[in-house]
């Protein structure tokens, strides 16, 4: 695939002896939107945990063969690094409840300990809220905290958070299922331009919002990819009796 | 919906681009016709593959936007109306290079006598300005235009109806124009499909702006 930044090679994943995921292989396009779908329990937020290596803090998770970024294996970058380059935003929006709007904007630096001078944080926390759509909403209250915001407002804000650090790709596990539709469509139309900037891997429940802002989808099922391809082809016309099966909603 | 929404403008932009293109090929045909000129033939044939193209092209958005954005209400009526307009107009692009043709194999073409009794200008004309007419109501979505396009086609009718009994005296006038007569006649009953098909523009027109089903009923 032209522009990979990402690659897996029989990427396999369990917790225990449940094998949840089992050997994966696949490229990710850089600047384009993928989406992850599939049923729940297909191994699509495992694999997207697996990217920033997020599986380290479960004790009892096991993963094998290898995932690159860049032709650079992930496995064998420094953890923070990774995660400097790597962002990620979560379902329930999660700010940072003591921090200010500001301060969550640049949590990421505080966090690693990385000094900003005064000027140099203001330009981030403005660049950072400006692209994500939430400064002219905030600008006046850049000291409020975090949490005073709406569940929309904050989910921007976490994706401030992310955007701050300048990551090479952002990971969002079902960013919008716990928002109300309004809020959901403005964060769909913000990853639409998002991904002019950065590489957006997105799992979700919501196979409309998969046809609705993904470049490519790829469907998962039982630890299996079974069907990856352009979104329009997925949704038009899948090679797959069950990918069809899913998207039509005969089954998941 | 910023994406959503710059689908539907790059549909509108391509249904727009459709419409012109057809209404040269009418043009064209008008000239083929009227002068005579059968350079202009070979231009229509030509410009043809463009309109399957874009018909092609139309289709293959409209099948993007069902399939990727479930869209509803007016962005629905406006996806399933532009399939059907795309497909009439497409129509419309047949019938103006079938009459091409026939007058292709209609050497040296028609007597301008013969014409002007079966009244093919004013046809020519009168669908013309039908055309223009249901641009604009597409570009402006005016009902009201669009309505007035139904009653229009009723005169096309009349004309066709009327250009039969006048080939047929003039055939027992003038045996030797037989050659003639079979053609323009064919010709004259192409011209009232077109008219057909721009009433089901109009119909689609409405119910794309108005949520109004006019098939199958008298214009309201």
């Amino acid at each position: 695939m032209e522009g990979t930044i990402l690659r897996t090679e029989n990427l396999q994943i369990s917790f225990g002896d449940n094998k949840v995921v089992k050997g994966i292989n696949m490229e990710i396009a850089e600047k384009k939107v993928t989406a992850f779908m599939g049923p729940s329990g297909c191994g699509k937020t495992t694999i997207l945990r697996a990217i920033n290596r997020l599986h380290e803090l479960t004790p009892e998770a096991k993963v094998e063969g290898k995932i690159f970024m860049h032709n650079e294996d992930v496995y064998e970058m420094e953890a923070m690094t990774l995660r400097r380059r790597v962002g990620m935003v979560f379902q329930r929006p999660n700010p940072f409840p003591t921090m200010s709007i500001a301060e969550n904007v640049i949590s990421g630096f505080i966090l690693n300990g990385i000094k900003l001078k005064t000027q140099e944080k203001n330009e981030i926390i403005e660049d950072a809220l400006k692209k994500v759509a939430l400064w002219d909403e905030v600008k006046d209250y850049l000291k409020k905290k975090g949490t005073s915001l709406s569940g929309g407002q904050q989910q921007r804000l976490c994706l401030a958070r992310a955007v701050a650090m300048k990551p090479e790709v952002i990971l969002l596990d079902e960013p919008t299922s716990a928002l109300d539709p309004l809020s959901t469509a403005k964060i769909e139309d913000l990853l639409y331009e998002l991904k002019g900037n950065y590489t957006l891997v997105i799992v979700t429940h919501n196979m409309q919002q998969a046809a609705r802002i993904s470049d490519m989808t790829a469907f998962f099922y039982l630890g299996d990819l079974l069907e990856y391809d352009d979104t329009k082809k997925v949704f038009t016309n899948p090679k797959n009796e069950k990918t069809q099966n899913y998207i039509t909603g005969r089954f998941g | 919906m910023e994406h959503l929404q710059a689908e539907m403008d790059a549909l509108r932009n391509e249904m727009l681009e459709m419409y012109n293109l057809v209404l040269s090929q009418v043009e064209r045909a008008q000239t083929a016709l009227i002068d005579t000129n059968l350079s202009v033939i070979k231009e229509i044939g030509s410009n043809e593959k463009l309109v399957n193209a874009k018909e092609l092209q139309i289709d293959s958005r409209c099948e993007t936007i069902l399939a990727l954005f479930t869209p509803v209400a007016v962005d629905l009526r406006f996806v399933l109306s532009a399939l059907k307009i795309n497909i009439n107009l497409e129509r419309i692009g047949d019938i103006a290079d079938n009459i091409a043709r026939t007058m292709s194999h209609t050497k040296p073409g028609f007597d301008q006598e013969l014409l002007e009794k079966v009244n093919a200008k004013g046809a020519f004309t009168m669908l013309l300005e039908m055309y223009k007419s249901l641009l604009q109501a597409f570009e402006k979505e005016d009902t009201l235009l669009a309505r007035d396009i139904l009653i229009r086609d009723e005169a096309i009718d009349s004309i066709t109806e009327e250009a039969i009994t006048i080939t047929e005296e003039y055939t027992r006038s003038k045996p030797d124009s037989i050659g003639q007569i079979v053609p323009l006649i064919s010709i004259m009953k192409m011209l009232e499909r077109i008219g057909d098909h721009l009433k089901n523009i109009a119909e689609e027109i409405i119910f794309y702006a108005e949520a109004r089903v006019l098939k199958h009923s008298s214009p309201k």
